[in-house]
């Protein structure tokens, strides 16, 4: 499969997703693992860093989940081809920038995606739409074992698989979950969330990882530690932890309601008549009304069926995948008067907002 | 307050402090004002508090410094400059430092779960190889023989049980 074909085949988190799922749009687990008698990227001599790429390329390729995948090496990739990557979750932004001797191997429906030479020797990674950390643990632990036929891991008894960072040690995995959390926000206890959460040994990023801001109030939760504790526990832990917030999410919506209805319909009414009118719009703005417009899906005032198309605005807005749309590179300004077109354009056809909250109330 | 705490990271007096709780574990970490705006911990979109635990247990620089690992060339010194290790023997070279780091970024110091069976089997069997190759020169040198035939049988022994899996 070539780059262009997979960038123009829908990926799990956009047209495929039929989300049911309100408040966790994504689930991502991925594990770190090196090749013994190997040093790591960041410390291995180029030569060394194309001889673990050219045995990891084809250790990857020729597993089931990859028939028929993309395999690249990140120099072939355009900027643009790595920022549309980038946005979808398939590479990180560390890998988009990495030198010589890189690569990532893709599966064709975008699941599954395996990065090489980024910090560790592979870093392996599965995505399912939803809540679904049970599943996607099965998925990676099957390709990591089928993986584990053809590599030799370095492994200690004790400190589990060895990885570049002292902090990935053991399990090497980092599980996550993207949630959308706007009534958190909008009720400021977001902050209180975050301390939580960080109390139970868990951590809160922004939507595309470290340092990346929380636009569209959509946030990643995974586990910080790594050594010490079984990845099923590590999973169930975390999955206790994400239904905690879900619980506090469904409260803090129910609480705006009580509390002040029409206040809340008018930032979900003034989301709509901006995105069907406005001219110009950032990445960062367009983001904050689209969430408002998915909680206006989680609350019935739109149809049901509308979640998927926000849930793909939330990546079709992003720079990459708003120039790769438009066949050319932009300037910021420039872009803004593309992305306001074309939400324009999804809006001019989106239902009618119903403001008379249904018997049943939020789901 | 006679001995007023400091800043993890830069020594200053520390104001703001951490506690996380994992497992009935208490984790700390005091931070001056300035550190805590600058590593974000204040801010809703996330920081990493492993990050700043594996930073501030570098600082007070070790006693035993100048360790170096044979296999990659790896310094101590490297290691503090870019929290990355070199390569997997690094962690052998290095385990002194790194145990201390271990209990304080993590929720144990032992690992528990997934295990590489089938690379560690195949790493064994290899091993074993490799000595039953070096005693049956050995045995041939000087003239053993019969060890040098039993040697063999061994050798064909484990190839046939690595043939069934073959290692790649």
């Amino acid at each position: 499969m070539t780059i262009a074909s997979l960038i123009d085949t829908p990926s799990e988190l956009t047209d495929a997703a039929s989300s049911k799922t309100a408040i966790v749009l994504m689930t991502r687990v991925r594990l770190a693992r090196n090749l013994a008698g190997n040093a790591f990227p960041g410390w291995a001599k180029p030569t060394q860093r194309e001889d673990v790429l050219a045995a990891c390329r084809d250790a990857v390729a020729a597993t089931a989940p990859m028939k028929r995948s993309l395999s690249i090496n990140v120099d072939e990739l355009s900027d643009l081809e790595k920022q549309i990557l980038v946005e979808r979750h398939l590479i990180s932004r560390e890998l988009s920038g990495a030198k010589a001797g890189a690569g990532v191997v893709i599966s064709k429906d975008q699941t599954f995606s395996v990065m090489i030479n980024e910090e560790d020797h592979l870093r392996i990674q599965v995505l399912r739409s939803g809540f679904q950390l049970k599943k996607t643990w099965a998925a990676i632990n099957e390709l990591d074992s089928a993986l584990e036929d053809r590599l030799d891991y370095a492994f200690s008894p004790t400190l589990g698989y060895l990885t570049a960072c002292p902090t990935n040690l053991g399990t090497g995995m980092r599980a996550s979950a993207m949630m959308h959390l706007p009534a958190l926000v909008i009720g400021n206890q977001m902050e209180k969330v975050v301390r939580a959460v960080n109390q139970l040994g868990m951590v809160v990023r922004g939507l595309f990882g470290e340092g990346s801001d929380a636009s569209g109030s959509i946030f990643q939760i995974s586990n910080q530690t790594t050594l010490g504790e079984a990845e099923e526990a590590i999973i169930k832990r975390l999955g206790s932890v994400l239904n905690s917030i879900i619980e506090h999410e469904l409260n803090a919506r129910q609480k705006l309601i009580e509390a002040d209805a029409n206040k809340l319909f008018d930032k979900i009414g003034r989301a709509y008549g901006i995105l069907q009118n406005g001219h110009l719009l950032s990445s960062s703005e367009a983001m904050n009304l689209l969430s408002l417009i998915r909680l206006g899906v989680d609350l019935g005032v739109f149809p049901d069926a509308h979640r998927c198309v926000i849930d793909r605005l939330f990546i079709e807005a992003q720079p990459g995948h708003l120039q790769h749309a438009q066949h050319g590179e932009f300037e910021p300004g420039q872009r803004d008067l593309l992305r306001a077109g074309r939400l324009r354009a999804e809006f001019a056809n989106f239902a009618k907002p119903n403001f008379t909250l249904s018997s049943d109330g939020p789901n | 307050m006679a001995n007023p705490l400091k800043c993890d990271l830069c020594s200053k007096p520390a104001t703001v402090h951490l506690t996380q709780i994992v497992n009935n574990k208490v984790h700390k970490v005091d931070l001056c004002e300035e550190c805590a705006q600058a590593k974000g911990v204040t801010d809703p979109s996330g920081f990493s508090l492993a990050d700043l635990l594996l930073k501030a247990s570098l600082n007070p620089e070790p006693a035993a410094s100048g360790m170096k690992c044979e296999q990659c060339g790896f310094t101590q010194a490297d290691f503090k400059k870019h929290g990355r290790f070199g390569c997997p023997a690094c962690f052998d070279t290095f385990s002194s430092i790194i145990e201390p780091m271990l209990d304080t970024m993590h929720k144990g110091t032992t690992h528990t779960g997934k295990v590489p069976q089938k690379a560690l089997a195949r790493k064994t069997l290899s091993d074993r190889l490799n000595k039953l190759e070096l005693d049956l020169t050995e045995a041939i040198k000087s003239e053993r023989y019969e060890d040098a035939a039993r040697t063999r049988d061994e050798i064909n022994q484990v190839k046939h049980s690595f043939g069934q899996k073959p290692p790649r």
